[in-house]
């Protein structure tokens, strides 16, 4: 089925254009991910796909229905996007893994948290560490937990991997395969870490905001 | 009453500015053209002032009253509005503020007689309440334009991961809050010891017994908590909106 679809996308911005004409269909549970030199607007298509930009041009339909026609919060809740370069929120580990269910006015599930922070090889008691006292490769999976707690239909990730040693990119990666696989859930993933290339089940190349490549 | 101050008086008190104007000559400091407007300014200001209360006060009515609240009320709105630095409809919304704060307490002021509802005591007050308002929603504007700019990447983090724009911005929107009632809450504390303020000072100077004096500085110390806290928490609550277009995305 059909999830995504990208009909000629384009994003102008300041007289620049960063996209133009980007078509891409994802189908449930494709594992798509994204490649393209640095400032080629992979940020940018991600973000629009999250609807946090809108398109200059073309159309985005989710579940066969135009992305302007859902509730915005509601969607991002379905299409969740994992920011590159995250920052965490407030001062410990749980104020980030609270912030899901605060936005669903749900009472925080400390056990679920706790399970959560294993998923990705994070000791259960770093419930109540200090964000300040985490290595980057610990605030990076605290970071994408915030996506995966309630788990979304769409999972945009962007470069959550780059510049995390071998064994951090293994974690993580292992865990979004899972939610692939188990889940259901459907990723889109920028990256440049050639594990995840091979993994995924289509390559897209975005240079100079077209797309190249499209196996 | 003891009030000795004449226009002779003035005139002596004049040289006070010449030794402003005497730094700003040794110093180069290139402001005696701006010290000159500014004197002659405060002094055509407050001559036109100073007639325009005596014919109303004289004049005792509700209806030219309560034009001259609405008059200060939109100055003032006018005025927080200027430092709102590009946040859309920012009149209305400090309008709306100001008028809220100081319409609320001047009611409570006038209900619970502390205050009678005479021009020369509802305008003085009402000017007071409207400009600590104005001031206070000033800085609240302020805070938030730097903290969205700051915290950009945190508040597209959470609308990323589904959050409304109440949630998004809810830190934002506490600290301008804050910082909008700071001055009210410390000037609050420190009241008599390190300055006898405005109100105070000025039934003192008149002759007033300073324990009768300070009631009406309690008096203001409440009015002026109630009109910063209203009209910081209305403008805030209306003005992170104007942060984000239609589609709930971060402008
Ligand atoms: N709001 C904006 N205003 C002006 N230019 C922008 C804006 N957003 C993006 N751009 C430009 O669009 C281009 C693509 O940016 P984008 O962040 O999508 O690149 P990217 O492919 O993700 O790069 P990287 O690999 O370095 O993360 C860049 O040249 C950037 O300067
Ligand atoms: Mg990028």
């Amino acid at each position: 089925m059909v999830l995504l679809e990208l009909e000629n996308i384009g994003y102008q911005i300041a007289g620049q254009t960063v996209l133009q004409q980007i078509n891409l269909q994802v189908a449930t549970q494709d594992y798509i991910t994204i490649t393209g030199p640095s400032g080629s607007g992979k940020s940018t298509l991600l973000r629009i796909i999250a609807g946090l930009l809108t398109r200059t041009s073309g159309q985005l339909l989710f579940a066969g229905k135009e992305w302007a026609d859902y509730d915005p919060i509601l969607y991002r809740r379905q299409v969740s996007y994992a920011v590159q370069q995250p920052q965490l929120f407030g001062t410990t580990v749980a104020d980030n893994l609270r912030f899901p269910f605060q936005i669903r006015q749900q009472a925080f599930d400390s056990a679920q948290a706790t399970a959560a922070l294993t998923s990705v090889n994070l000791p259960a008691d770093y419930l109540n560490k200090p964000v300040n006292d985490l290595s980057g490769g610990e605030r990076q999976r605290v970071a994408i937990l915030r996506n995966l707690l309630f788990p979304p239909q769409v999972l945009l990730l962007d470069e959550i991997s780059t510049g995390l040693d071998d064994e951090n990119k293994q974690i993580l990666h292992r865990e979004i395969r899972r939610m692939n696989q188990e889940k259901n859930v459907t990723i889109l993933a920028v990256t440049h870490d050639n594990t995840e290339i091979k993994d995924a089940n289509r390559l897209v190349k975005i240079v100079a905001g077209k797309m190249e490549v499209d196996q | 009453m003891n009030l000795a101050t004449s226009n002779t008086t003035l005139i002596f008190a004049a040289l006070l500015v010449f030794v402003a104007l005497y730094i700003g000559y040794r110093e180069k400091l290139g402001m005696n053209k701006d010290i000159l407007i500014g004197v002659v300014r405060a002094i055509i200001q407050l001559v036109v002032v100073g007639y325009l209360l005596k014919y109303v006060f004289r004049v005792n009515n509700v209806w030219l009253t309560l034009i001259l609240i609405l008059i200060i009320i939109f100055n003032a709105a006018y005025n927080a509005s200027k430092r709102a630095a590009g946040i859309r409809h920012a009149l209305p919304i400090s309008l709306l503020a100001i008028l809220a704060s100081t319409g609320l307490t001047l009611v409570v002021l006038v209900f619970s007689g502390s205050i009678r509802f005479v021009p020369s005591q509802m305008i003085p007050i009402s000017g007071m309440i409207a400009s600590n308002s104005m001031v206070a929603i000033g800085l609240c504007y302020r805070n938030m334009n730097s903290s969205f700019r700051d915290r950009r990447q945190q508040v597209l983090e959470r609308l990323a991961l589904g959050a409304d724009l109440r949630l998004a911005s809810i830190d934002i929107v506490r600290e301008s809050i804050r910082t909008g009632m700071a001055p009210t809450i410390d000037s609050a504390k420190t009241v008599g010891i390190v300055s006898l303020p405005g109100m105070m000072s000025g039934l003192i100077f008149a002759g007033v017994d300073p324990v009768h004096a300070i009631k009406y500085q309690i008096l203001v110390t409440f009015m002026l908590l109630s009109a910063t806290s209203i009209g910081s928490v209305i403008a805030c609550y209306l003005a992170y909106q104007q942060f984000y277009n239609e589609q709930k995305q971060l402008l």
